[in-house]
């Protein structure tokens, strides 16, 4: 039997706020343990939680770039469980009147654009960090992070691949971080995704039971994970057998997932409306005045820059998928007003620098100025394509300008005529049998001759003036 | 009885109480009375009026994202039976 799968997939970023989501205590990362504490997030009793403005903010910015529909009046809930990274016992959190719902994005897959839709982004607070010994049967606990500011964006269950669920998550944390209010960073868990997956009967439309799988902290992980996940409850199934629901954990190691067999398993949250907190409103005029403050997003500026520069969508969709990246093409173009020339550089030399990852653009050790100047150098003739690259290389790795590491090299392009032609010349004088090979008719020795000229001048010859005198040349030897 | 032995036990499970079979007697007793005035309190018409979770008209205040001192080490810890560094030492929380 053919199966498809059904994805759903729960996020959660945190804010960039200086505060806390309900307490004054700093967000900084790398503090000694406990160090960012007060009593309201040690849970101690008798205090009370006073929710951030600016968490508040972020959120409607994200909600509003979803195009979610804001409400008027949501709540805090508290969602009971027991666990040491949670001094209160409860994380407060919204259930049933979220602040925000019904929202969607568009998502681009293989040339095929698909709206997932966003059940509910929703305000919480994070958890703390449990550090569990090695040797001794003992755990540690951090409650910096507790009480970060954090939203849940929950897709709904329109997902059908683990390439579209990495479509979906790249999207998400492009307008993230297009929107300022969180850095994206999956690995250190700033942006963390959990995947709901069931598979079902192709055209089929009950859902089958589901997994939930955690535990995958980069985009590759995430479609490893469901893939494997996917192909794992589909063997049980053709077997005959059943798919429980359970929360199963990642091994990047391994690539696959295992039942997580917890005493915790029974999850029973028991959510209520906070008592310390009363219901909060948003104000039309606030939500108005955020969506007046929203930037541009990452598909308007694709857009943007296919009218503007008619650069590919392909090449669009790139360079717009980091916002640093997206600036850095533009003041590039500002400088060195050849958008093509520009993007093409920035898709081959510069992503192979960055080993393909956008994001790598902000340790760049080249300029957008250092690399117009590096298009001019080509441009004008000053430097070779080919002899460019590696140019390109030196700077990356020192962040040197170009004019002074082709100055120090000696890589300037020899494009004088009469200084090649001397060098065209005693290439012939040396090959002479394949010079009247050529002249017989072999005319494919061409690339030959270029390429001993180009020995000859360590790569620096101008190629159209060293193919335009090379052919002169031959001519008048072919002379009889 | 609006509850059985059962529940009685998962909720104490769930609030973590060890409750020995004497007071969970009584507990049962006592929640069943509790579920029987909320099934007074459900005969009361209610169908034309707004849910609500507060008495008062009121909306949460919020505050400015501005960061304030945090606790000092020894004070932030005053409560820990076990500490190692900064951090609470406690018992092994994974397998």
């Amino acid at each position: 039997m053919e199966y498809e799968a059904v994805i759903g997939l729960e996020v959660h970023a945190q804010l960039l706020t200086d505060s806390k989501a309900f307490c004054g205590c700093s967000t900084r990362f790398g503090a000694e343990p406990n160090m960012n504490t007060c009593p309201v997030c040690q849970g101690m009793p008798g205090v009370l939680p006073v929710f951030n403005r600016k968490a508040l903010e972020y959120t409607i910015r994200m909600a509003l770039a979803c195009h979610c529909t804001i409400n008027e009046f949501s709540r805090f809930a508290r969602k009971n469980y027991y666990y040491p990274d949670l001094p209160k016992n409860y994380q407060i959190s919204q259930y049933e009147l979220p602040v925000s719902e019904h929202g969607w994005v568009e998502i681009e897959t293989e040339n095929v654009k698909r709206r997932i839709g966003i059940t509910r982004i929703h305000m919480e607070e994070d958890a703390g960090k449990l550090i569990h010994d090695e040797t001794r049967p003992v755990s540690y606990v951090d409650l910096n992070r507790t009480g970060v500011p954090l939203i849940e964006i929950v897709s709904e269950p329109e997902i059908r691949t683990p390439e579209e669920a990495g479509a979906y998550l790249r999207v998400l944390r492009s307008m993230l971080v297009y929107l300022g209010i969180c850095d994206g960073n999956m690995e250190e868990g700033s942006f963390r995704c959990d995947a709901n997956v069931s598979i079902r009967p192709k055209g089929a439309e009950a859902l089958g039971v589901k997994a939930e799988l955690k535990n995958m902290n980069s985009f590759r992980y995430v479609q490893k994970g469901l893939q494997y996940e996917i192909e794992r409850q589909q063997e049980v199934l053709s077997a005959g057998g059943t798919v429980v629901q359970e929360t199963r954990l990642f091994d990047p190691s391994t690539g696959r997932t295992a039942s997580m067999r917890s005493k915790e398993q029974a999850h029973d949250y028991r959510y209520f409306p906070d008592p310390d907190l009363l219901p909060l409103r948003v104000e039309p005029q606030l939500v108005e005045r955020i969506r007046n403050e929203l930037p541009e997003l990452p598909a308007e500026k694709k857009k943007r820059f296919i009218e503007e520069f008619g650069i590919p969508a392909y090449d669009a969709g790139v360079l717009t998928a980091a916002k640093e990246l997206a600036e850095y093409f533009e003041e590039t173009v500002n400088l060195f007003p050849n958008p093509k020339a520009v993007s093409n550089w920035i898709m081959t030399e510069l992503m192979r620098q960055l080993k393909g990852e956008e994001y790598g653009i902000a340790s760049c050790l080249v300029t957008p100025t250092q690399l117009a100047d590096l298009l001019k150098l080509i441009d004008n003739g000053t430097v070779s394509g080919k002899i460019a690259k590696t140019v390109f290389e030196d700077m990356c790795s020192t962040g040197r300008d170009a004019s002074e590491i082709i100055e120090e090299k000696g890589l300037v392009q020899v494009s004088d005529t009469e200084e090649l032609r001397g060098i065209i010349r005693k290439v012939l004088d040396d090959n002479p049998d394949e010079v009247s090979k050529y002249v017989g008719g072999k005319k494919k020795l061409m690339g030959f001759f270029v390429g001993q000229v180009m020995k000859a001048t360590k790569g620096q010859a101008n190629p159209s003036r060293v193919n335009e005198i090379l052919a002169q040349e031959l001519g008048t030897r072919g002379a009889p | 009885m609006k509850i059985t032995q059962e529940e009685v036990d998962y909720v104490a499970l769930l609030g973590r109480l060890a409750l020995t079979p004497d007071e969970k007697e009584k507990y049962l007793a006592q929640l069943d009375d509790i579920l029987k005035y909320m099934d007074m309190l459900a005969e009361v018409p209610t169908d034309d009026v707004e849910p609500m979770a507060g008495p008062v008209e009121l909306y949460t205040p919020l505050r400015e994202d501005e960061v304030t001192p945090s606790l000092p080490a020894d004070e932030a810890l005053a409560n820990a039976p076990a500490r190692w560094g900064t951090a609470f030492k406690v018992p092994k929380v994974i397998e």
